[in-house]
């Protein structure tokens, strides 16, 4: 059995990250925090089932995630998923990348960055339905592996696989919704060469 | 050696860090001579960064942690010592 000061302190250092993947899920506050403590709550209580070595993080966000499933699922309104598979690949990509003022007099990397703004992320990942924002949010955000992504979730890898696909081109077609809401990129858009692997204009 | 479609295909897993070597190595040596694949590549791999960066920045509600440290304070099998 694992120490239980260790255990406690280096638990404590994930809360920060906990509450803003608890946020991304339950999309409010109040019931963000209500699940960071429960998350807490039963990882306390089966500390005697954890085993030293292995990876607490990891343990707390399949405790997270599990607790998210059983205790907000339900509540959720029917998530939205007309749309995602109509979504072509590259879609953000391909329209960025045509737009010759937004993107190709980029001088540095933080002109990505200041593309989107924080709650135009946060909402593009929020307004993923569930099955496709776990995946995102584990991958993406929390950097966890397919493999730890299919055992905290209970789904093959290959089901992982296909729902990141499907959530990334999602949350990229919101993304560029909300920067043509705001008028920073032209809604003309559409490239010519949208099937191709490449646009044409992506030539010098 | 595989073309622009082979290449793209495997985005994800390569900038998800899941290729084998091997497959990585492949991928390495057609983004080489391929500008335009080395291109979408660098565009995703920022992407992702700026995803990840801005998803995991809010402020935790005072009074969070002192809950949390509560929940460890708790003496669950009632046997008069926490834990």
């Amino acid at each position: 059995m694992a120490d239980r000061a260790a255990f406690v302190e280096e638990a404590m250092q994930y809360a920060p990250k906990l509450y803003s993947a608890a946020l991304r899920l339950t999309r409010n506050k109040a019931d963000a925090e209500d699940l960071v403590q429960d998350t807490y709550l039963r990882a306390w209580r089966s500390f005697g089932t954890f085993q030293e070595g292995t990876n607490l993080r990891a343990w707390l966000y399949r405790i997270l995630t599990n607790s998210f499933i059983n205790k907000y699922r339900a509540k959720q309104r029917r998530p939205i998923e007309d749309g995602i598979d109509n979504v072509e690949d590259l879609y953000l990509y391909k329209r960025l990348n045509t737009l010759a003022p937004v993107l190709s007099s980029r001088s540095a990397e933080d002109t990505m960055f200041d593309l989107f703004t924080d709650d135009e992320v946060k909402a593009a990942l929020e307004a993923l339905p569930e099955n496709f924002r776990l995946p995102v949010l584990l991958a993406d955000v929390e950097g966890f592996s397919y493999k730890e992504i299919a055992e905290m979730l209970d789904i093959p890898v290959g089901t992982v696989m296909s729902r990141l696909h499907r959530g990334r081109k999602g949350m990229h077609k919101l993304l560029f919704d909300y920067a043509s809401e705001r008028g920073l990129i032209a809604t003309t858009a559409a490239p010519s060469g949208a099937n191709d692997s490449h646009s044409d204009t992506n030539h010098a | 050696m595989p073309d622009c479609n082979d290449t793209l295909r495997e985005l994800e897993s390569f900038l998800d860090d899941e290729l084998t070597d091997g497959a990585r190595e492949v991928i390495h040596s057609h983004l080489e001579g391929c500008p335009d694949c080395l291109q979408a590549f660098d565009f995703h791999a920022e992407l992702k960064q700026v995803i990840a960066a801005k998803c995991q920045n809010d402020e935790m509600p005072p009074g969070l942690l002192a809950k949390i440290e509560q929940c460890f304070g708790e003496d669950f099998d009632g046997d008069g010592q926490i834990g």
